[in-house]
Order: structure tokens, then sequence, then C-alpha cells
């Protein structure tokens, strides 16, 4: 029983078991089907790539495995929320279109500028998003969720002014890379891997990490020991625009075009339901990156699964909220509360028998 | 006599109040020969924005205790499908349907409030949950669009017209043209009022206040905290039912698409109007300002007619900024007089 508590207490714990119960799933529609039981598991080669279900969803969450590593970061040090990041998506995969193909071009084979300069100006245009972000929330102390509101309502807009109005078409295949393959491994999970790599040496071997949980933690204090609290909430609010911009890219590169309208619409929720998954509390202050890592890959594998099993687009949501509500309630400070009052009761109640 | 000083949060709604007079002139002047003057271009700005008028109500008395409703545009979804299908598909009656409608409110915001309230989740979270919930729902009632036509008590609701007596006037082919409201914009302005009275002179209108203020403290005064954001959270949903009954008079149809965004112009208008997201200030007659700001920009835009439709969106969102900034610098000057 000891043991059972240990567990449950990890970290990592309600992650991992939610991906587990996906994985069940799967396996029990498989028999049910009467398929062979791990098929969910197969990797195979066809036509000299990767394909299997496992790689279609590492492929299709790279960008929210992407968004998930800088809404982390927010989530900690500002204890609120980035709403911007599928507008900025949206909007770096404009701008970067509208540099290869030239503005007012819809559709274009021809490259106008070499592919590194629009690939890095709309990683850039993420930035500027970022630290526009930062700026409101760590400078002039607008909550979170207001001041990201306003990218979240313009960034879109804007993105189809640069764009003319138009859903601009870049079909060349060095821009295709990003959404493609490389050798036989899906480019997106390479990206979205070294996203992640970085980002977690950079949060141990350096303090950052410290710095980001302590500001969380207490903002008054950590400025109080000397930190520059105000910088390190600009950071993160600039290292979420950042991925956010190469999120777009990648997301722009695999449809090989920049719809302004659809691009990273309702990304911003996966990426904040990325993180709750993951064991983080929404309230800032310490973080797993691991967890909202997992709790990317575990929506994509539960938005998949609903696919798989028939379930449409537009009745998906209905399960997601389901499962969210679950989630939270199983986090909530009262409902721990209250199945620790009715363990103890039944304890006691176990006890008066046995006397 | 001893002279009223004007605090900050009066001075932030008397700024929102110029701007859209000023906004409203400059557009008069622009604009006046395309009928920008006329009285009826003003009333189409609030027949347009009836819905989005109740919304902003049940918002700013969210906003008023600190939490955030993002389910709002979903739930008005579901309203208009509802009511869509019940009326071609099921064939029911309309007057039941409403009640249905503002029953699934209640029950919508019981819920929402009872995980706020009692379970303490953010309120961002839970209602995000009702934001893929209803919006779920509503696919599962229909995936396609179906229009309303069959319905004749519906219908000739939603084409009742109450002329005005005054401000009538001849247009080019010499007919008169009598400025006229329909029945939303009633709805919408009884809602209005209503709130507006409730949240000066009622128990439950001063404790939201409490609430939103200092938690601790109002705990301390003995208010029950849990009930009021319980009771917040089902007046919310319920008047955002009573706006998609408006939204649906108004576009006579349901589709899973219809009202995506909706949250977030009801938040902003609240925001321009001088509720903060913080809780505890705010004022209904502020996001009344807030959505007329938001419907002159979209008629600017719209009267304009070289403009893409984005340049509104741009507007509000630049709109937005500017209050926010004005907002955290009011309270850095509260701050430092301390």
């Amino acid at each position: 029983m000891d043991k059972v508590k240990k567990i449950t207490q990890k970290r990592l714990f309600l992650p991992v078991f939610c991906m587990f119960l996906v994985m069940a799933a799967n396996i029990i529609y498989d028999v049910a089907c009467g398929e062979f039981a791990f098929s969910f598991f197969t990797i195979s080669v066809r036509n000299g790539v990767l394909y299997g279900r496992l790689i279609d969803i590492l492929n299709r969450g790279s960008e929210i495995a992407i968004l998930a590593i800088g809404m982390t970061l927010v989530v900690s040090a500002s204890a609120g929320t980035d709403i911007s990041v599928g507008s900025v998506m949206s909007l770096a995969a404009s701008f970067c279109c509208m540099l290869l193909a030239g503005y007012g071009v819809s559709s274009t084979t021809e490259l106008a500028v070499p592919l590194i300069v629009g690939v890095l100006g709309g990683i850039l245009m993420g930035c500027v998003c970022g630290a526009f972000n930062g700026t409101l929330v760590a400078y002039l102390n607008v909550q979170p969720m207001v001041a990201t509101l306003i990218l979240f309502s313009a960034a879109r807009a804007i993105g189809l002014l640069l764009c003319n109005n138009l859903i601009v078409y870049v079909r060349n295949d060095s821009f295709k890379f990003f959404g493609g393959y490389l050798g036989f491994i899906p480019t997106p999970i390479i990206i979205a891997a070294v996203c992640v790599v970085v980002m977690a040496l950079l949060l141990k071997k350096t303090a950052l990490g410290l710095y980001v949980q302590s500001v969380g933690i207490n903002k008054k204090a950590s400025r109080i020991a000397g930190l520059n609290s105000s910088k390190i909430i600009f950071v993160c609010y600039l290292v979420c625009g950042l991925m956010a911009g190469i999120a777009g890219i990648v997301a722009s590169s695999r449809i090989s075009s920049a719809d302004s309208n659809n691009i990273g619409l309702n990304y911003e929720m996966d990426a904040i339901l990325a993180v709750a998954l993951g064991g983080n509390s929404l309230g800032g202050g310490k973080f797993s990156l691991a967890g909202s890592i997992i709790g990317a890959y575990t929506i994509q594998a539960i938005t998949t699964t609903l696919y798989a099993l028939g379930v449409s687009t537009d009745v998906a949501p209905v399960f997601k909220a389901i499962i969210v509500i679950i989630i939270v309630t199983i986090q909530a400070p009262p409902f721990k509360a209250y199945m620790k009052r009715r363990a103890a009761r039944k304890a006691l109640a176990k006890g008066g028998a046995a006397a | 006599m001893k002279k009223k000083k004007i605090n900050s949060n009066t001075l932030l709604l008397i700024i929102t109040i110029v701007l859209f007079v000023v906004m409203y002139a400059a557009g008069c002047i622009v604009y006046a020969d395309k009928g920008f003057t006329h009285l009826q271009t003003f009333l189409n700005v609030l027949i347009n924005n009836a819905g989005l008028l109740c919304v902003a109500c049940g918002m700013t008395c969210i906003m008023l205790t600190g939490g955030i409703d993002i389910s709002v545009g979903a739930l008005i979804a579901m309203d208009c499908m509802f009511l869509a299908v019940g009326m071609e598909r099921w064939g029911m009656s309309a007057p039941l349907l409403c009640l249905l409608v503002l029953l699934i409110g209640l029950v919508f915001g019981l819920v929402q409030g009872f995980c706020v309230g009692y379970l303490e989740i953010q309120p961002f979270i839970v209602t995000m949950a009702g934001m893929f919930f209803a919006r779920g729902m509503t696919a599962v009632i229909s995936t396609d669009q179906v229009s309303i036509s069959t319905n004749q008590f519906f219908v000739n609701l939603a084409n009742f017209k109450l002329e005005l007596p005054f401000g009538s006037y001849v247009n080019s082919k010499g007919v008169e043209q009598i400025p006229f409201i329909r029945i939303t914009v009633i709805i919408a302005l009884i809602v209005l009022i209503a709130i507006f009275l409730m949240l000066r002179y009622t128990k439950f209108g001063r404790s939201l206040y409490a609430v939103g203020g200092n938690e601790i403290s109002a705990t301390m005064m003995g208010l029950d905290v849990k009930k009021t954001k319980l009771k917040a959270y089902m007046l919310s949903s319920f008047i955002c039912s009573i706006g998609g009954i408006c939204y649906c008079l108004n576009t006579m149809s349901g589709s899973v698409q219809q009202a995506t965004g909706l949250e977030m112009d009801a938040i902003s208008s609240a925001v321009i109007g001088g509720t903060l997201l913080t809780g505890g200030v705010g004022n209904v007659i502020g996001s009344f300002f807030g959505v007329l700001i938001n419907g002159t920009i979209s008629t600017l835009v719209k009267t304009n007619g070289k403009l893409l439709s984005s340049w509104s969106n741009i507007a509000v969102a630049a709109l937005l900024c500017f209050f926010i900034v004005l907002q955290s610098i009011f309270a850095k000057i509260k701050e430092s007089k301390k």
C-alpha cells in the first residue's frame, strides 16, 4: 500500500498514467477490431520513411510540444498563461511565407529570398511578439491573460494584412523540408527534440531554471534576494514567442502555405492543457519540463485515438473537455482533502471493527 | 463647497466615453456622405451588438469577482444551434425552446461555478473546458448550418420593428425613413439596466465587488465567497443565454463556427470600459461604452469599404493596449501615493 502511495505521489505520475490509459484504450480497440493487439506500437518503413501510429503522434504532436516548452516557463514565472501563441504561430508563418514569396504573390515555386532569410524572419517575428507580451507583463505589471489578449486578436489580423488577405503558397521543395522528412525520420520530430534538449540543458546546467521557479514562487522575495524578477519574466515570454515562431514555421511548412485563419487555431488551448496535464500548477512556481512534454504528446495521442475511433473533428472537443475536468478535479486541493478525510474515516471504521 | 475628487476609475470611464464620442463624431465628419450622420447608423450598431452587450454585462460580473469566462462564445453557438434545430427539425414551439435555453445556461453556469467556487480550480481552465464542451455539443446536435425560416412566431419576433417617433429623414428616392430598433435591443437594454441596478443596490451586487477586492477580507466580513462565485457564474451563463437568443434573432441560423472569438470581444469591451481583470473594480456602464466602441470601429471599417476587415481587429487590439497601459500607469501612481 505504501509503495502504491509513493508512486502516485510522484510528480510525473499523472501524465505518465494518462499516457498509459490512452495506450490501453488503443490496444483494446485493436483487439476489438480483430487486429494484432500491438498494432498501435508497430513501426514499419514504407516508401523509405518511418510509418506507424506512434510515429504519427510524435510527428503531429511536435508543434504542441514546442509550444509547451515556452508555455511551461511562462506559467511558472508569471502564474499566468500566454493565450497568444496560436496567433503568433500564424503571424510567424505569414511573415515567413511573405518574405519567401514576395508581397502580394499568392503562389510561387521560386523563392524570392534565400530560405534562411524567410525562416529566420519568421522566428524573429515570433521573438518580437514575445518581447511585446513580455514588456507588458514584466515591466507594466499587466495581467498575463489581458496582455496576451492583445496579440491574440491582432496577430492573426496582421498576418492577413501581410499576406494581402490571401493564402500564400510556397511550393518549393526546400521549404517543405521543415514539415517533411530528414532521411527517414519526420523533420518536426527532430526539431521538437532539439528544442527540448537545448531548453532542458539551459534550465538544468545554468541557474535559469532555478531563477524562474523562485520568481514564480515569490516575485518580491526573489527581487529582495537579488534577482532581477522583471527581466526573468521578460525572458520567459521571449522564449515563449521564439517557440511559437518555430512552431509556426513547422506548421506552415507542413502545408507549404500560410493560411492565416487556420494555422495554430486553438493551439494555445492545447499548449496550456499540456502544461496542466504535465502536473504543473497553473499558479506558478515549480515546474517540470518533462511533464509538459509528456502532456503534449498525450494530448496528441488522445486526439489521434479519437479520430481513429471515428469521432469527428467537431465532436472531439467534448471528450477533451471531460478529460480536462477530470484531471483538474483530481488535482484540486479541496478534492484531495476530501479524499484524505474519507480515507481517514475508513481507517477509523476498520480499526473500530477490529477492536 | 467642497469639490468632489475624481478618482482614477471614474477618470477611466470618462476617457472611454470621450473616446467613443470623438470616434463617432470623426466618423460623422469623414463619412457624412455615406449616411453616417443618420440616427439609424447608431441604432444599427446597437442592433448588431445586442447579443454582445448581454454577454459583456455577464462578463463584467464575473470579472468583478476576479474570474474570467471564456466559454460564452461556444455557449452562444450551442444556444443558437439548439434553437435552430429545435424549431426546424423537432418542430418545438419557440417560447418553450427559449425557456429551455435559459435553463441550459443556468445548469451550465452551475457546473462551472461549482468547479470554480467549491473545487477552487482556476476559472480559465474550467471555462476553457466549458468552451470545448459547448462547441463539441453544438456539433453533436448538428454539424450542418441550420437556418430558421418556418417558425412563424420566431420570424415575427425577429422582424419586429419598434419605430421611433423622432429622427426620421427623407432619403434620395424621396421615401421617408423612420429609424427603428429591434426587440433584441430592448432585451439587451433591460439586461443592462437590471445588472446596473443589481450591482449598485443589492446585497449580492455589493458582495461581488467585495469578493473581487479581497477574498480573505470578504470571508472575514462573513460573506460566503464560494456561494457568491457560484452565483456569479450562474448569472453570467444565464445572461449569456439571453444574449444567445438575441444573437439567434439577429442571425436566424445555427452553425458550429458561430460566435467564435465572441468571448474575446466581450472581455476587451469590459476592459476598455474600465473593468480590472484583478477584480473589484468596474461597472456595466463602462462595458456598454466598450461594446459601442467595438461596434463603431467595425462600422467605420465597413463604411470605408476599401479597408480589409482585419483592420477592425487591429484597431480594437490597439485600443485595448492603450487602455491596459493607461490602467497600469494609474495603478503605479496610486501605489506611489501610498
